[in-house]
């Protein structure tokens, strides 16, 4: 299967990009990233005409075929080049992964962002909610190495780019994820040590000083 | 080929859409299954101990093993049982069957539920979401002649099913018009051939039923809903 034109329409604080790049280079893929520059402004005529619909990056753009959301994307990227799999060989296995997709996809982002967001009492309720999502993940990696089971797999690619927040999260919540869950702890260290990770993962104090950014300019300090 | 009705089974509440999903694809692929009505108001320990984490129908059983989520179950089905493939083939077909069925279930499904089950100002964000949204999925049933799948029932076509059946039930509890077919001529004649369709009209819930629940339900949440009611 030849490569072809590969596109990211990124942008670099991104969970959602961040997996997009992790799938892209698990499969030793070259592509070109193109930053969107106004990050909260306005937006490219390129984003506009490859995703008009949700005018969101990311947009991976692969012989000028525009293919939008992040979970589409990384499994159009795991259909089009299957090697390495990011899935497993058995339907049910398959089955059981796409669940946890769902799952990470519905809870995880959504309960972080409920912790920058709020103060007080709805904080510290947040981040009960929060760490109960993470200790269900924690259960359903078990003894594993990784959520594909030996090998980094889609929910591995999907979650470890949400937990590029997680220090943010953190630093405002005033807690730790070690704590609580330290299993799921060493599973991120574990996939931090990935070139397809280390290379792509923004600095986490960036990423603290941008959702900063984010409080102050929806009032939210 | 299909299996015996004793090896499929299907735990489902009578009116969920989400459980007709898998229902409509085990009777497109021919699969016989046993189907058990399960009360989510009073969930058994059947639900619980099969689908602990998101405690929810529909849940399908498959030579013991246990499928949650409707549209996992559905990708299931289709990678056990080939005939009939409800999925294309291609990579990027595929890719733009699950953005759509993406995009309906945020932008028309999740948008119509809250639309019915709030007031005011809300009611009206939610209203207005949904029919900006419909215009865009009416761009798209404009290219097909027959269903989303081609010239037989696909996965976008499970997928934005309950459109045909349960959206103008939730227009008439919540007083409201969303798929008008004026203005969505071609959604609205493909919701009515998927509603048609021998395989699907005989597996509907009975609407005069429906109306009653819904208009019980929607109530019930207005009454406690604090914004955004996430299905």
């Amino acid at each position: 299967m030849s490569k072809g034109e590969i596109v990211i329409l990124d942008c670099w604080v991104s969970p959602f990009c961040l997996r997009v790049k992790i799938a892209l280079k698990e499969k030793g893929l070259e592509y070109e990233e193109r930053e969107e520059k106004e990050l909260l402004g306005k937006k490219s005529d390129l984003l506009l005409k490859s995703n008009p619909i949700h005018q969101k990056v990311p947009v991976l753009l692969h012989n000028g075929k525009p293919i939008c959301e992040s979970t589409v994307i990384v499994n159009y990227i795991n259909d089009n080049w299957p090697s390495p799999p990011f899935l497993p060989s058995s339907p049910y296995e398959i089955a059981q992964a796409r669940f946890w997709a769902d799952y990470i996809d519905k809870k995880v982002h959504d309960a972080g962002g409920n912790i920058w967001k709020s103060k007080g009492e709805a904080q510290e309720r947040a981040i009960k909610d929060f760490i109960e999502i993470v200790k269900q993940l924690e259960e359903g990696l078990g003894e594993r190495d990784f959520f594909g089971g030996d090998t980094f797999g889609l929910n591995d690619i999907s979650l470890i780019s949400l937990t590029s927040w997680f220090h943010a999260y953190e630093k405002f919540g005033n807690f730790k994820v070690e704590d609580h869950c330290p299993k799921f702890s060493a599973w991120i260290k574990r996939c931090s040590e990935r070139p397809s990770v280390s290379q792509v993962i923004p600095d986490p104090e960036k990423v603290y000083e941008f959702v900063l950014m984010l409080k102050k300019m929806f009032g939210l300090e | 080929m299909a299996s015996s009705s004793e090896k499929v089974k299907v735990l489902g509440f009578w009116v969920s859409p989400f459980v007709r999903r898998v229902e409509w694809a085990l009777k497109l692929k021919g699969v016989d299954y046993e189907y058990i009505e399960e009360d989510i108001f009073n969930k058994s320990s059947l639900l619980l101990k099969l689908n602990p984490v998101r405690q929810k129908v529909p849940v399908l059983v498959h030579d013991l093993k246990v499928v949650a989520e409707s549209y996992v179950i559905l990708e299931y089905i289709d990678e056990i049982w080939k005939q009939n493939s409800l999925l294309p083939l291609d990579p990027y077909q595929r890719a733009m069957a699950r953005f759509w069925a993406k995009f309906a279930e945020e932008k028309v499904f999740e948008t119509a539920w809250n639309a019915l089950c709030s007031g005011g100002e809300e009611k009206e964000k939610a209203l207005k979401i949904a029919i900006e949204s419909l215009e865009i999925l009416e761009g798209e049933a404009k290219k097909i002649q027959n269903f989303f799948g081609g010239d037989r029932i696909g996965y976008l076509d499970i997928a934005m099913g309950w459109i045909g059946y349960w959206l103008p039930v939730w227009e008439q509890v919540g007083c409201m018009s969303i798929l008008d077919p004026l203005k969505f001529p071609a959604t609205s004649a493909w919701a009515k051939r998927f509603i048609s369709h021998p395989l699907i009209k005989h597996n509907l819930p009975p609407r005069e039923e429906m109306l009653v629940y819904f208009d019980k339900r929607s109530k019930e949440l207005s009454s406690i809903s604090q914004g955004w009611i996430k299905v």
